[in-house]
């Protein structure tokens, strides 16, 4: 296979396409309408569905509806299109289907902008819906990394039956990198055994998210956290960056994750000891790795685009082992390397 | 239908369950509609040999434990959304029989963009539409359809239309989408109607069997709990007070589902 | 080591967008990293549309730049916008046909090209993105003229083709410009 320049929009799309995405149901919406109008092409020419909803709100539903019967699925939205599917996302967190959702983040809040954002940060690891659970959720930085997310997304949303998530920004979604796509993947026509297909010789089988009797849905909930915590204990992944000798640490995903990493070429060249984690997923989070770095720091600098929601999980794991300091841009400003540089000096001064 | 009991030689079956039901007792209130509806469906089922092709869609209403009763694989939606999770089912499971079963509330209140916009697509779904002009699940709240001046557990005083507006004519709308291809007003109240009610069921499943377009049977039921009724007076109140409203009535029917054998 | 920041920006329809991908597949096509990244939404609709385009002999971090290494302005709005952020020592392109004012900066490259009218005498003023482009490679060697006009060719959608040759014109006559 060799490298095409592809927008990130498209480029997810298609990696879907290759991945054997049987259905995709969608609503359009900026920034990330290139990725609806990719599938309804593509889908339509392989003999596969798609659908343009009505709203999000039907589009999360055909989703569950369609995943329900084991068919590999998904949907695309930015923040307010996200919003209208939290009832359908804890839905399909409660009954345990396989669901692959992408969200482009916008500025908020409100109609907001349609600049990038990572505004979503708490919307998508902490409250997805209501109910107890967290979709698991992939940060990507570049095209590349979008593309093999959307695989890695299909697999754990299978494996263990849950919704994953893949938190990307206006940015991503808009810009062009040089990236490989997968090959083309066949359609799987197996069926896993829960799914609804019709009740030929079994009992029937029932997708749902009622339990009634408290004692019954506590059962329920507890097996869930087990699933979860089994997530946590093996599907926490991020990327170091000069971190063996660093003095200073950078914490940033995504877009602003990558700015990071002109950041710190700036500081290093600067004689600035400083390294940068890029949590490659926001949940489960690198929770332990940032608590062990935090010993040999002096200070960490998280840098988001937002008022600082990953900021509180980084203080979490740092638990108060050197000073965390914060510099975010909002309302889909993206925060140039030369003021994340400005910070990190002053957390240097600071700190020294 | 497929016989299992044994039938002594002396007598003669004349009641069973369906094949496509469970032997259960159901939750509804005593004199309740839902259970002859029930019945009905699980009939038309077997008769049209569609209990292993089937998948149902609950609701979120009175009738949010359908699939208890049914011995066919089911989904339950979210309220309102079940058009919207048979589109996701049909669509990726062509060769399936889709079905939704849905209340007032689910479906001409909260759910009316996604049972309009189904309809309007021609999606192959049937649909069964309860409309007893009342939110019984949750104690007897005003609903979409409830009748002017009707006392509800949210309208003490009467529904007041000029606050409330007015009870909406669901099988009205749904005839107006190009995609529909049988909507229906039956009622469930009599035994004339629920013979012709059965004939409904079967027209429009056959229709989405024969890939024809989007049907609904509206069924106008009773609520003998919430109106604070005996069953008997719940039937009569449904017939007398509910069908000058709410016309009984083929509201769309195209040529190809008119000549369909039921 | 080959690393250049660069924004095109004009009005919409000048071909800015276009201009910064061809440039974005060409770095790709010479082994190179690129990243391409516009400015989207109603501005797009007829106001200024700009992109930057990076070229790195290196990985990218930030595919946006507070101060690009060159710009290349299709209009006034552009120029003004964008001339005072180059970094000292970088360039400018100035399509001087739609922009009379003069960089009074003494510490960056400036080229002025009469691109619209050049595209206008090669048959069609919107290869004035091509004109300026062809200076802009040349001037600097980011990438090879020969790898932009292939890359052209691959590139240029199906109803633009009959505009294939005079495009490559414009691309010559940018360069020829700035080589003279």
């Amino acid at each position: 296979m060799t490298k095409e320049l592809l927008k990130g929009n498209v480029a997810f799309a298609e990696a879907a396409v290759r991945n054997g995405l049987q259905a995709y149901f969608g609503y359009p919406i900026t920034p990330q309408s290139e990725a609806l109008e990719h599938f309804s092409g593509r889908m339509i020419e392989l003999d596969r569905v798609f659908l343009q909803a009505e709203s999000e709100v039907a589009a999360i539903n055909m989703v569950y509806g369609a995943a329900s019967s084991g068919v590999r699925v998904m949907t695309s939205t930015s923040g307010p299109g996200l919003a209208l599917m939290a009832e359908g996302l804890s839905y399909i967190a409660g009954s345990e289907i396989p669901v692959v959702v992408v969200n482009m983040m916008r500025g908020g809040p409100g109609l907001g902008n349609i600049q990038p954002s990572q505004a979503d940060y708490n919307f998508m690891t902490k409250s997805a819906g209501h109910g107890n659970f967290h979709p698991l959720v992939l940060a990507p930085a570049n095209i590349q990394e979008i593309i093999d997310m959307v695989g890695l997304a299909f697999e754990l949303a299978e494996k263990y039956r849950t919704l994953v998530m893949i938190a990307g920004d206006g940015s991503i979604g808009q810009m062009m990198e040089a990236a490989e796509l997968p090959p083309m993947q066949e359609i799987s026509t197996a069926r896993p055994a829960w799914a609804v297909t019709g009740a030929v010789g079994r009992a029937p089988n029932l997708i749902t998210s009622l339990y009634l009797g408290a004692e019954k849905l506590e059962k329920v909930n507890i097996r869930l956290q087990q699933k979860l915590a089994t997530i946590e204990e093996n599907e926490i992944r991020w990327q170091e960056y000069e971190t063996e000798d660093a003095e200073l640490l950078l914490v940033a995903y995504g877009t602003v994750g990558r700015i990071c990493i002109s950041v710190l070429r700036a500081a290093r060249q600067q004689g600035l000891k400083v390294g940068l984690l890029r949590p490659q997923t926001l949940w489960p989070f690198p929770t332990a790795r940032i608590n062990e770095l935090a010993a040999q720091m002096q200070g960490v600098l998280v840098a988001e685009m937002s008022a600082g929601q990953m900021l509180v999980d980084v203080e979490h794991a740092v638990a108060g082992k050197t000073p965390v300091r914060f510099y975010g841009r909002m309302g889909g400003v993206i925060p140039m390397s030369a003021e994340i540089l400005e910070a990190v000096k002053q957390v240097q001064e600071e700190v020294s | 239908m497929n016989t299992t009991t044994q039938i002594p030689e002396n007598m003669e079956l004349v009641y069973q369950y369906p094949d496509s039901m469970t032997k259960t007792y159901t939750h509804y209130c005593p004199g309740c509609v839902h259970g002859i509806v029930h019945r009905l469906v699980g009939e038309v089922l077997d008769e049209l040999d569609l209990r292993e092709k089937s998948i149902g869609v609950a609701p979120v209403g009175c009738s949010v434990l359908i699939y208890n009763y049914f011995n066919v694989d089911f989904v339950e939606a979210a309220h309102g959304r079940a058009p919207a999770m048979a589109t996701g089912l049909k669509r990726t499971n062509p060769d399936k029989f889709i079905f939704t079963y849905q209340g007032d509330g689910d479906l001409a209140a909260i759910g009316t963009a996604e049972i309009i916009h189904a309809a309007n697509r021609g999606e192959l779904i049937s649909t069964v539409f309860i409309n007893n002009a009342i939110y019984g699940m949750t104690g007897g709240q005003m609903a979409p359809t409830t009748l002017p001046g009707m006392k509800t557990t949210s309208s003490p005083g009467g529904r007041d239309c000029k606050i409330a507006g007015y009870p909406i004519k669901m099988s009205e709308i749904l005839a107006q989408t190009e995609g529909a291809a049988y909507i229906t007003r039956e009622a469930g109240t009599d035994i004339r109607s629920i013979r012709k009610l059965k004939k409904a069921i079967k027209r429009a499943f056959l229709t989405q069997i024969e890939g024809l377009g989007f049907s609904c049977v509206e069924v106008l039921a009773n609520c003998p709990t919430n109106w604070n009724m005996d069953p008997w007076e719940s039937m009569l109140w449904s017939k007398e007070q509910m069908t000058p409203y709410f016309p009984l009535g083929t509201y769309k029917m195209r040529e190809e589902v008119k000549a369909l054998k039921v | 080591m080959k690393h250049e920041e660069t924004i095109f920006s004009g009005f919409g329809g000048q071909g800015a967008l276009f201009a910064g991908q061809l440039l974005a597949y060409t770095g790709m096509a010479e082994n190179l990293y690129v990243t391409w990244i516009p400015s989207y939404g109603p501005e797009m609709r007829g106001g200024t549309a700009h992109c930057t385009v990076i070229v790195s002999a290196e990985e990218i971090g930030a595919p946006i730049v507070q101060r690009p290494s060159a710009a290349v302005v299709l209009n006034l709005p552009s120029m003004e916008k964008y001339e005072p952020l180059i970094k000292s020592g970088g360039y400018l392109v100035v399509n001087e046909s739609l922009i009379d004012i003069k960089s009074e900066r003494e510490d960056i490259h400036v080229l002025y090209l009469p691109a619209s009218d050049i595209a206008t005498e090669l048959g069609n003023p919107k290869m004035a993105n091509m004109v300026l482009l062809g200076a802009f490679v040349t001037a600097t060697g980011l990438v090879s003229l020969e790898t932009i006009a292939a890359q052209l060719t691959a590139h240029l959608s199906g109803r633009q083709q009959q505009w294939l040759e005079p495009n490559k014109q414009a691309l010559q006559r940018g360069a020829e410009l700035v080589s003279a």
